[in-house]
């Protein structure tokens, strides 16, 4: 068992708890800088593919899972910040000021949809999202003269400092460079009192207001924040890809995102990036399972989608907390061995209140 | 007169989460009587009552009700046996009209005409119920809800009526209406009651028998006649301290052995 | 028990102005032409059935509800404010704090989280600040939590400070709402139903943190309450509504001893002693 002797407020203020968090994490980071050299080309990749999906989790969790606010067409901005990066980068404009302009583009889509959103609550938000990703994703499809509408537009590769970055391991130092300073920023917002605003709006609206919570304005917030980090993920995602079409940014790429927060554990950091993990190793476990199955179910269409459906519901019924809920749990039981009883977290029956009386 | 056990509980242990609400509860509820549980928020009342009607699954022990073992049943099986609880708020349906609220009471019942003569009853008891049929349940005040909430639970004609706080957010007058009419209830049809309460002075008065509840163990079980002339309870849960002496103490620095 | 307050406090300046304030509600009037002051230092108890219209009352002063009618002015620091012109979320920052009658703690945070945010309208940090987490940001952070951990020690709450609210006991969520609204360090406190829920001992507690909220803090509070034990206690004044309108306004024993009041909410003394069984 641990136990924290705290001799300072500091301690509560820092990010890193304790030389526990400090070990750790110091240790995935350097594991992760090392990975062009220890990791095969092939799961490079897909790594890369974890950390852009772990952003665009992360833009989606501060929008769900801290601030409360549902939505299930956030590939409209993922496709967004995507379609905005190829056109800058093909104007000539630089990398990383592509990229920046990119995000505030995403973010400015973010305030279109955050407004409505102020009048609107839970399933009914929800809905309107839903119908806003289908609209994004139809202007993708009919602007040819700047998307290139359904025959797709390739992305050029990024350039920094003049030299063209078309390894994978140099692009993916900057899906790493980018991911580590979303991560700090938006734990840096979580420590600080706009990321408790978002957490108050999420837990009780009614007393946030009256703690002087400004709601519309903390939501917006929320939306464009969330729209910037998803388009942002977008912009290296474009790169990453080099080919864009409309149908990457349908209704099944906002459920997968909405699927990656779930899963890997609403309301925490963590669980953008293990439900980003989640959700590129999925696949392939499937492709290697493929083989033991009947061919009959083996080679069905949609077989993945069924698969993540079945996980999704699973994860509800038996982990609604994620994958770090259960991390959460283990540790726990690590920790208080052997004091762990059976049983502390087990969920009783629940009766669910109607929408139209919150 | 020895009265029939209608409701038992034995070793009863239920828990949300972590945190551990009953830690082994026994209780008995004679027919035709009124029992009552007292204790204050925390101490595990609406639990007992949850465990009973099946809302709330317990780790361990059992709730044996006319003989027969009902833990964990479906909720909805155990309000067909006759065992009906009102639940702590209130919880009328507010979308509902108030006829709406009553009929739905009697959702498990299919004798029409007897429904029908009973809703007489309920407005016999509560004319103000009978003003507001036609109004949406969310529109009446806390005491005309809790009226409908007795009166829902009328409907399913029970055996055994479970009431969590009845006086919860009522004024004394309103208080005292609602415990008059429980205990008509009680003397006029014979249903049986528990009944869960913080107000010790109305439950103890109202009730014959009486446990008292603390941190999920019951620490006291006699009449409430009994009851009422104990110094513990006077001094804890009636509020009856000799003025002056420990008047103006602060619990804290008294109880820090606590 | 008579009133250990009667008029004692209440001798200074009107803090909170409450005119010819109505309400229409679905066809009905939840509150009927309602006017009183409350005077900076004292304790005023609005007291009623429910459904009297309190709680609609304080809604109204909070800003949840717009009147249909009068007005509220109030006190602040800048200068006297029209309080039914602001937007709710303006009432905290003129140092007006509530509690609320069913608990409207923030469930999935620690008693210290809810805390800070209470403390949310004296925040010194603005977004890019807190973004980048700036020294200067971290110093904010710091004094935010030296205030709040003052209203802890003042509520002896230290053991519960990095406990989830959810699996606290209902005594002690109610003393947590009330030092969230604390940490707002307002001028006015709302109380709604403070005592309900608690038992006798939890309730005395409660009446003396209403007297260190008054005399150490110098917190003007304005609370609903049914326990008239309580009322009598620690209130100043008193004001009797019954069905959205004012029946009767006073000192705690003039409103307890009103026919009126007693009619329509008190009850005969507690005559409960004819609820028992027959031998």
């Amino acid at each position: 068992m641990r136990f924290i002797f705290k001799t300072s407020y500091d301690q509560d203020i820092r990010l890193a708890k304790h030389g526990g968090h400090q070990f750790w994490y110091g240790l995935l980071l350097v594991l992760l800088l090392a990975a062009p050299w220890w990791l095969p080309e092939y799961w490079l990749a897909q790594l890369t593919f974890v950390l852009i999906y772990g952003i665009a989790g992360l833009g989606l969790m501060l929008l769900t899972g801290y601030t409360g606010l549902f939505s299930i067409g956030h590939a409209a901005f993922f496709g967004v910040g995507a379609y905005a990066e190829a056109i800058l980068v093909a104007a000539g404009l630089p990398f990383p000021l592509a990229m920046a302009c990119a995000a505030v583009l995403a973010g400015a889509v973010g305030i279109i949809v955050g407004l409505p959103a102020l009048r609107v609550k839970g399933i009914y938000l929800a809905i309107a999202t839903l119908a806003f990703g289908f609209i994004v994703e139809e202007v993708f499809a009919r602007w040819e003269s700047v998307t290139g509408g359904n025959a797709g537009m390739m992305v050029d590769t990024p350039a920094l400092f003049g030299r063209e970055i078309d390894s994978s391991g140099g692009f993916y130092f900057i899906c790493l460079v980018t991911a580590v300073l979303c991560t700090l920023g938006v734990l840096n917002l979580l420590r600080a009192p706009t990321g408790r605003a978002f957490v108050a709006i999420r837990d009780s609206e009614i007393s946030a207001q009256a703690l002087g919570i400004n709601l519309a304005w903390y939501k917006t917030l929320a939306f464009v924040l969330s729209a910037a980090l998803t388009g942002l993920a977008g912009a290296l995602y474009g790169h990453k890809i080099m080919f864009l079409s409309p149908e990457q940014f349908d209704i099944i790429q906002s459920i997968d995102l909405l699927l990656l927060v779930v899963i890997g554990g609403l309301g925490s950091v963590h669980g953008a990036f293990l439900g980003a993990a989640f959700l590129i190793a999925m696949p392939q476990l499937i492709s290697l399972g493929k083989d033991w199955l009947p061919a009959v179910v083996g080679q069905a269409p949609g077989l993945q989608v069924f698969v993540y459906g079945v996980v999704l519901i699973a994860f509800v019924l038996f982990e609604p907390m994620g994958i770090y809920g259960r991390w959460l749990k283990m540790r726990t039981w690590l920790q208080m061995f052997p004091f762990y009883e059976k049983g502390m977290f087990r969920r009783q029956k629940s009766f669910q209140k109607s929408e139209r009386l919150r | 007169m020895t009265h029939e056990v209608v409701l038992e509980l034995l070793n009863v242990e239920a828990a949300y989460g972590p945190v551990r609400a009953l830690r082994g509860v026994s209780l008995q509820v004679r027919q035709g009587r009124i029992a009552t549980v007292l204790g204050s928020n925390g101490a595990g009342k609406t639990t007992i009552l949850r465990t009973i009607s099946g809302i709330v699954d317990p780790r361990k022990g059992s709730v044996i009700y006319k003989g027969q073992d009902i833990t964990a049943r479906d909720p909805a099986w155990i309000v067909r046996q006759g065992l009906v609880h009102v639940p702590e708020g209130r919880e009328v349906f507010p979308l509902l009209s108030v006829r709406e609220n009553l009929l739905m009471g009697a959702y498990t019942r299919s004798d029409r005409d007897a429904v029908a003569r009973d809703m007489e009853q309920v407005y016999a008891y509560f004319p103000i119920l009978k003003e507001r049929a036609g109004q949406d349940a969310g529109l009446l005040s806390g005491g005309q809800q809790q009226m409908l909430a007795i009166s829902r639970a009328l409907m399913a004609r029970p055996v055994l009526m479970l009431l969590d706080e009845p006086s919860l957010g009522l004024s004394p007058l309103l208080t005292r209406e609602i415990f008059e009419i429980i205990v008509r209830i009680n003397r006029e049809r014979g249903t049986t009651i528990l009944l869960v309460e913080q107000n010790a002075n109305m439950a103890l008065n109202a009730a014959d028998d009486g446990y008292v509840l603390e941190n999920g163990r019951i620490v006291m079980e006699d009449t409430c006649a009994a009851l009422r002339e104990k110094e513990d309870i006077k001094e804890f849960y009636l509020g009856m301290k000799d003025a002056g002496v420990r008047g103006e103490r602060r619990w804290k620095k008294r109880k820090t052995w606590r | 028990m008579s009133s250990k307050r009667d008029g004692k406090g209440g001798a200074g300046e009107v803090l909170l102005s409450v005119r010819n304030l109505g309400v229409v509600f679905g066809g009905l009037r939840a509150v009927d032409d309602v006017s009183f002051d409350v005077r900076r230092g004292e304790v005023f108890t609005l007291i009623g059935p429910n459904g009297a219209g309190k709680t609609t009352v304080f809604n109204l002063i909070s800003r949840i509800y717009q009147p249909g009618s009068g007005e509220i002015r109030y006190q602040a620091e800048g200068g006297e404010v029209l309080l039914t012109a602001q937007p709710p979320h303006k009432v905290a920052a003129l140092g007006i704090a509530r509690t609320f009658q069913n608990i409207e703690l923030f469930e999935h945070a620690s008693v210290l989280r809810n805390l800070l945010i209470g403390h949310h309208t004296h925040r010194e940090s603005h977004f890019w600040g807190e973004l980048l987490f700036t020294p200067a940001t971290r110093r904010a952070e710091r004094r935010a939590r030296e205030a709040v951990e003052r209203i802890i020690d003042f509520l002896e709450l230290q053991k519960y400070r990095d406990l989830m609210v959810s699996g606290l006991p209902y005594g002690v969520r109610k003393v947590v709402e009330l030092g969230r609204a604390l940490c707002a360090r307002p001028d006015l406190l709302l109380l709604d139903e403070p005592s309900s829920g608690l038992n006798v001992e939890e309730t005395d507690d409660m009446a003396f943190w209403i007297h260190d909220i008054v005399r150490e803090l110098g917190i003007t509070v304005l609370m609903v309450e049914h326990d008239m034990r309580l009322v009598s206690r620690v209130s100043d004044r008193v004001l009797a509504l019954n069905q959205g309108q004012v029946l009767v306004s006073g000192t705690p024993t003039q409103v307890q001893a009103s026919a009126a009041v007693v009619e329509a909410y008190l009850g005969s003394a507690e005559d409960v002693v004819s609820l028992r069984r027959p031998a």
